[in-house]
């Protein structure tokens, strides 16, 4: 077999023009879709001065120092400098005055070299600041809050996914009167985003006594209109048969809900609960204002406590958002497969 | 997964009961956001407060500033407020705020000490009430990179140089060194105010109600948008984002990339953290016009809250963190000017300090003594936000070619007017 | 296929692990659920079976709308309903306050015409490229394609971070010292400053808008495409139907439900659009990319004087037409669903 006839071999067909632009549009899209959170996790390794440069490098760098016998006991920065003969030396810098530096060889620490600043260059290798991530995580009380985080994600995507899937059972199986009511309502509030209403919500939840409690973040989006909908799109092309045949043998209507149409939603309650377990996780502004007690902050609260009035500590921001994502992508990677195979195995539509 | 969500719901409810019970304790609470490492120093003084006194609990809430102005003020009016808390719009916030005096042993030291701050935090008609201390003074001012001007060979304009001098002379520096900011001025209507009183304006009419637009003010904003047109400043600080968003210019100051910026007293803790030796850096005093060579003062307070359940506890713990040694330690480890009047004048040791820093603090706690009384008024008007907002949203749409400035004026005084009626519906 | 779901249950395809409970649990209401049946009858089942749903829906979404209505007609800077002085369609008036609606700055309340613009602008931009390219990916990735996975998995990850998050990293990418200028310097261009341009700012809005959730939606066209049965092209073939002619005539009416799934919750999500876009952009320059409901926050929360007067307004104002939007919307789709 030659080369170019390996090279082109693909299952039995010869490549087709839409094979290499389907492949290279694959490529540009990892790039694309990957490259921003690859380089936000490097840059959760940078420390905070290396956050500044420009132009940005794509690892996290620092400068190099050394020990100088004779020049104090700290460390002085490691700079390459380009000499009036053009030569380049490497040099350690003792201090700065205004644009002029005074500089030493570390294996002639006696001599002081003079160098304006603008001919010398950092030298710098790879490190990783890892206090970005060890210093807040002993600062605030992490556990606490991912074990809150993860309470209201659990349990507000379970009663999302039961109190929607069962409004989505009604909406798309029976015809009863008020039906068209009911979906009107759904529809009608479907693009009510929370922003809006934050302050009558707040009214509310202030009213039952709910501030400070982690239901007062469960409760008002777990019935979502979202997930309505989208449930009752995906019930529509069930096979009404079955639940005809089902009734035949006597099934009582909540057995043909949990017996029948749930295990062929399964597809839709899967989409459905990614969305629900990312909207939770990450869910910032409502938590925000019913929850004003230390113990019973979520992540993204505590980890927006960086934000000052007029200084973003973004080394621990970026970090901290790291910590918050991994949960979750470990979560995606479990999930993802309940979704490729479920759509895999539904043969209808 | 119900299991689980159970056994996490109920060990979320233990452990929240067990931090509350241990014995006959009151639990204070108080909501704080930091800048920098004013949250840490605050844990250790209050630890060292709880030993002192094992009946009271303060748990310290870390939040971020944007809860502080946003959420604050509605949990504070339904009552689900703190005990005590850190805040910035002392106007905004002061009809929520207690009245620590008949708790208090020694108010003559607040009234003392934080004297002259006091009027900031009560509302219209109030001379008496006590309500809390300053934890953080600042002043507004410009920082110079003192580097670049040294590389540029231009000197720095001296003590008395007005503003259109400084233009001049960082636009030199820009120029040849290639910084992309001569100016950079923070996108609030704080820092802007100061300068337009430095050039006359006088915010207020003869009865103390506010007139923002006055000949004064319109030679500042005329003066701003012109520097975005000759390339003095850039669009991406006002001309960048909307409304009353601030946007400072202090990671571009960092890196060198900003001759002057006009900011204020609290950068020089991270400018000292951050810079390190990379350049020198120096605060200068405020340019003059017109009106002086003055900042707007301004600054955090911690204030005990109206709802609190026990205003005794609340009184000890002020008093405690007020006191002179305990503020002494916050100012000097958080690198703050003092909002303490004693302290001020005996002046603070910075000892965490670089010489680069106490040259700066030095020059703004000069500065201090230098704020005209129509800034201070502006500062201690109840609804001082409303002006600040409504003048960096309008003129920062001139800046990014929304409109010409007499429309702005129009418009300014139009939302100051209406927001001042509502609020006094 | 449907016949081993059915008799398997959830617990084939989600794993013992949650099997066993769920089946527990379901089996344990299913007592009170039948005697439920029982008293009422099967005809009424469908109420039992939206009342969790609409209870919660009630209390949180209904009673706030209601309030909302409430706060709409009140003006003055008090929380309380009860203390707030009644001003009739006061606020209603002044955001409506112009002199020519389509111009802003004729406007009372500028701010709130400039957001419902801008708010449009992106809308339409976010959708039509929303549908295009999460379209283009599903039919990429349906095709047979080595590590079909490991693509599905990347295109869909940025839909697991928080639009928080999303703008923070885009921000840092196109900033003045970001890594695009970083590379655009380093190919010898000048440095772009992307928000300081008008148009630059909303084209970052709609694409990183896209960027983040075309995920999503590419799974459920995907669905749609995995869905249409195979022998339907072998018989277009063995007709000689080209392929651009196939998709044209056979894919895109099949996957019609699923294309109107994706507009009509891209365009949902579109018009709640909020903190993505604020924190990338700020809602600058100057007003360029101050989204509705931004301005709806801001007044109720960010200004000395939260006005939840003139917000209630402004997003009663905006919940009637969203609400006639999604009629409309709803009818085309039933036109549209009717061949299939």
């Amino acid at each position: 077999m030659s080369v170019a006839d390996f090279v082109t071999r693909r299952r039995g067909r010869r490549w087709h023009w839409t094979d290499i632009a389907a492949y290279s549009y694959l490529a540009l899209g990892v790039v694309l879709m990957f490259g921003p959170v690859l380089w936000l996790v490097l840059s959760s390794f940078k420390t905070q001065a290396a956050l500044l440069e420009f132009p940005p490098s794509l690892l996290p760098m620092t400068q190099e120092e050394v020990m100088v016998p004779g020049q104090g006991d700290k460390p002085l920065p490691l700079f390459k400098v380009t000499m009036d003969d053009g030569s380049v030396r490497t040099l350690a810098q003792v201090r700065r005055v205004g644009i002029q530096a005074q500089m030493v060889d570390p294996k002639d620490p006696g001599t002081v070299i003079r160098v304006p600043i603008e001919r010398r260059e950092p030298v710098r290798k790879f490190q990783l600041a890892l206090e970005n991530y060890t210093k807040p995580l002993q600062q605030f009380a992490f556990t606490r809050y991912l074990a809150n985080s993860v309470f209201v994600t659990v349990v507000a995507t379970l009663i999302t996914l039961i109190s929607n899937s069962m409004a989505a059972y009604a909406l798309s199986i029976y015809e009863f009167r008020g039906r068209n009511a009911a979906m009107l309502a759904v529809i009608g509030t479907l693009m009510i985003p929370i922003t809006i209403i934050l302050v009558p919500v707040y009214m509310v939840v202030a009213s039952l006594g709910m501030v400070n409690s982690l239901w007062a973040v469960i409760l008002p989006g777990a019935a979502t209109p979202t997930g309505v909908f989208l449930l009752r799109q995906y019930m529509l092309t069930l096979p009404r048969d079955l639940i005809e045949a089902a009734r035949m043998d006597k099934a009582s209507e909540w057995q043909i809900y949990w017996r029948i149409v749930m295990p062929l939603s399964l597809p839709a309650l899967a989409v459905l609960a990614i969305f629900s377990i990312m909207w939770r996780w990450n869910e910032f502004l409502w938590p925000l204002a019913v929850l004003t007690k230390t113990e019973s902050y979520t992540l993204q609260i505590g980890l927006n406590a960086f934000q000052g009035e007029l200084q973003v500590q973004w080394h621990y921001l970026l970090a901290m958002t790291v910590v918050t994502l991994a949960p979750v992508a470990l979560v995606f990677v479990f999930l993802q497969r309940f979704i490729t195979t479920g759509i895999a195995n539904t043969g209808m539509k | 997964m119900k299991r689980m969500a159970w056994l996490l719901g109920s060990a979320i409810a233990l452990s929240v009961a067990g931090a509350s019970g241990a014995f006959a304790q009151t639990t204070l609470r108080m909501t704080w956001y930091s800048d920098g490492n004013e949250g840490e120093v605050m844990q250790d003084l209050l630890a060292r407060f709880e030993k002192a006194n094992p009946d009271i609990k303060v748990v310290l809430d870390q939040v971020p500033f944007k809860a502080i102005n946003e959420n604050l003020p509605v949990q504070l009016a339904a009552g689900e407020g703190p005990d005590i808390a850190r805040v910035v719009d002392l106007g905004g916030v002061a009809k929520f705020m207690l009245d620590l005096r008949p708790h208090l042993k020694d108010a003559a030291y607040f009234e003392k000490n934080y004297g002259p701050f006091l009027s900031w935090m009560r509302l219209p008609g109030d001379t008496t009430s006590i309500p809390g201390y300053m934890t953080q003074l600042t002043v507004t001012g410009p920082f110079v990179n003192k580097t670049l001007f040294e590389q540029a060979g231009v000197a720095l304009p001296g003590e008395k140089a007005t503003w259109a001098d400084w233009a001049k002379a960082t636009k030199q520096v820009a120029d040849k060194v290639k910084a992309p900011f001569p100016i950079a001025i923070d996108r609030s209507g704080h820092r802007f105010l100061g300068m337009a009183i430095s050039e006359g304006a006088k915010m207020f009419d003869a009865k103390g109600e506010p007139a923002v637009i006055d000949d004064g003010f319109k030679t500042a904003a005329s003066m701003v948008v012109d520097w975005h047109k000759t390339g003095v400043m850039s669009k991406e600080l006002w001309g960048s984002v909307s409304g009353a968003t601030y946007r400072g210019a202090n990671d571009e100051f960092k890196n060198a990339q900003v001759v002057m910026y006009m900011s204020g007293s609290w950068q020089i803790s991270q400018f000292d953290k951050q810079i390190g030796n990379a350049f020198d850096w120096v605060a200068v005093p405020n340019p003059c016009g017109a009106g002086g060579c003055t900042g707007m003062p301004g600054g955090a307070a911690l204030v005990g809250i109206k709802t609190t359940k026990n205003p005794q506890a609340v009184a000890k713990v002020m008093e405690y963190l007020a006191s002179e040694p305990v503020a002494q330690e916050f100012y000097s480890r958080t690198l703050f000017v003092p909002g303490h009047v004693g302290l001020a004048q005996k002046g603070i040791d910075y000892p965490s300090a670089s010489p680069l820093a106490k040259q700066a603090l030095g020059v703004f706690g000069k500065q201090v003594g230098q704020v005209s009384q129509t800034a201070y008024a502006l500062q201690g008007y109840t609804y001082n936000r409303i002006i600040f907002n409504a003048v960096i949203s309008r003129v920062g749409q001139v800046v990014a070619g929304e409109g010409t400035l007499d429309e702005a004026y129009k418009r300014i005084e139009q939302d100051v007017a209406a927001q001042i009626a509502e609020r006094k519906k | 296929m449907s016949g081993k779901a059915a008799s398997g249950g959830i617990g084939d395809r989600f794993g013992g692990v949650l099997s066993a409970p769920y089946t527990l649990i379901m089996k344990v209401l299913d007592i009170p659920m039948r005697a439920v049946q029982n008293a009422i009858g099967e005809r009424r089942m469908p109420y039992v079976f939206l009342l969790p749903n609409f209870l919660l829906f009630g209390l949180f979404v209904f009673l706030p709308l209601i309030l909302n209505v409430g706060y709409s007609l009140t003006g003055g800077s008090k929380l309380y309903l009860s203390e707030r002085p009644f001003v009739g369609l006061g606020q209603y008036a002044t955001l409506l306050d112009c002199t020519n609606h389509l111009q802003p700055s004729t406007c009372r309340e500028d701010h709130f015409w400039r957001g419902v613009y801008n708010t449009i602008t992106f809308v339409v931009l976010q959708v039509v490229f929303m549908v295009l390219f999460s379209l283009l990916t599903a039919v990429v990735l349906n095709m047979k394609i080595r590590g079909r996975g490991f693509f599905r998995a990347v295109y869909f990850f940025p839909v697991l971070l928080s639009p928080v998050v999303v703008a923070l990293i885009w921000k840092w990418i196109l900033q003045r010292e970001g890594l695009l200028n970083g590379a655009i310097t380093t190919l010898g261009g000048e440095k772009i400053l992307f928000f300081v341009e008008p148009g630059w700012a909303m084209f970052w809005a709609v694409f990183v808008s896209i960027w983040a959730h075309m995920g999503f939606y590419t799974l459920i066209l995907l669905a749609g495409l995995q869905a249409i049965p195979a022998d339907i092209y072998e018989a277009a073939e063995m007709d000689g139907t080209k392929k651009w002619r196939a998709f044209h005539r056979l894919t895109l009416p099949l996957l019609m439900p699923n294309l109107i799934v994706v507009i009509v919750l891209s365009l949902i999500k579109g018009v709640q659009t909020f903190d993505e876009v604020f924190v990338l952009t700020g809602g600058g320059p100057g007003t360029a990319t101050l989204l509705v409901v931004q301005y709806i926050y801001e007044t109720a929360f960010s200004n000395q004087v939260q006005n939840f007067g003139l917000a209630g307004a402004a997003s009663v104002m905006l919940g009637v037409v969203l609400f006639a939007l999604t009629l409309l919307q709803l009818f085309f789709a039933r036109k549209g669903e009717k061949p299939t």
